[in-house]
């Protein structure tokens, strides 16, 4: 499929480069509907092999890349039922999310996010499936997951151990803070940083390079480049599920969707 | 070296400057929220220009509870 338009995400192929553009408000949250259209996506990609070699995933929406997460909606549909149900309706989506990204990250093709604004919790899960993150200089990157009594779900550990150093991990892990990009890009999580409003035109500039290779080539260097940390993302997936069991969890789902704090997502 | 009172004046430029308002109506004891009416994502954006205009990390955490321009200047200052 050349191009797609859904409620959450739409794609265009041209001259080898498949345009991802999310643009679900207000910050492209993942949630259900976000999942379906990026089940779409991962079903398409598959196919694109034949007719691109790069991809580029970025948001219209001003606000940023991807807020994470639809925590209204987690918290809407878990809050009526009992643990067992909570936690089987949490696993079922994780497993789901889980298959899309890790679709993304072993795709042949070369991937690039170009990231502005918010890039956090399950929306910095998305970006880091990506090869490459090119960010705006106005980017900002976090995983508050531990405000909530959870870690982040959708393989961020597994992926940030993989890509950076030990410390970074912990520091964005356990203190919860957001970076902005040109610290992402220090610590190497960010290939480049572009000026105010520039990451697509710079991500396609990017894609554009990219194109000039060997397609086969430049798949076997990512295979060899990137492993897929399987073990480490289906324990991930455990230990969310063990952690959605505490109370701590719907109290702080609670209080996120009721805040009217500056900084909600900070404890 | 700046003192605190060319960050705090330097603060005060910039958010003129990024919401509009005129800097003479901005002083350093005002609270910044109420004075500007900025949500979650505007003070998630001003923490970002601050950082990229003094060249320093700000933790998020550091700014809680800080709601004026003074000891917001006070925390900048501690990182330059």
């Amino acid at each position: 499929m050349n191009s797609f338009k859904g409620k959450s995400l739409s794609w265009d192929v041209r001259e080898g480069v498949v345009e991802v553009e999310l643009h679900r408000a207000p910050c492209n949250e993942i949630g259900t509907k976000m999942l379906a259209d990026l089940e779409e996506f991962a079903k398409a990609l598959e196919t694109f092999s034949r007719e691109a070699s790069a991809v580029i995933l970025h948001s219209t929406r001003p606000a940023g890349f991807c807020a994470g997460a639809d925590l209204r909606e987690l918290y809407q549909s878990a809050a009526p039922l009992e643990i067992a149900a909570r936690v089987a309706g949490v696993r079922e989506f994780l497993h789901r999310i889980h298959a899309v990204l890790n679709t993304l990250d072993d795709s042949p093709l070369t991937t690039i996010a170009a990231v502005q604004g918010v890039c956090f919790g399950g929306g910095f899960e998305l970006a880091l499936a990506c090869d490459l993150i090119v960010a705006d200089k106005m980017a900002r990157f976090c995983f508050p997951e531990l405000r909530l009594g959870l870690i982040p779900g959708f393989g961020g550990i597994p992926r940030l151990k993989r890509d950076l150093g030990n410390a970074i991990v912990r520091d964005l892990l356990l203190t919860g803070r957001s970076i902005n990009a040109q610290k992402a890009a220090g610590v190497g999580l960010v290939s480049q940083v572009a000026g105010e409003g520039e990451a697509l035109r710079v991500a396609r500039a990017t894609a554009a390079q990219v194109t000039k290779f060997d397609r086969g080539t430049s798949a076997a260097a990512k295979r060899f480049a990137k492993p897929i940390p399987h073990d480490e993302l289906r324990r991930e997936i455990d230990l969310f599920c063990e952690l959605f069991t505490r109370p701590a969890v719907m109290e702080g789902l609670k209080k996120f969707v009721e805040s009217t704090d500056a900084l909600p997502y900070l404890p | 070296m700046r003192t605190i009172e060319q960050t705090t004046g330097e603060i005060l430029d910039l958010a003129a400057q990024h919401f509009k308002v005129p800097r003479a109506s901005l002083s350093p004891q005002d609270d910044f929220f109420k004075k500007l009416g900025i949500d979650s994502l505007q003070a998630l954006e001003m923490l970002t220009r601050l950082e990229n205009h003094f060249g320093i990390e700000l933790p998020d955490y550091e700014m809680q509870g800080v709601s004026d321009f003074r000891t917001l200047a006070s925390r900048i200052q501690a990182r330059l």
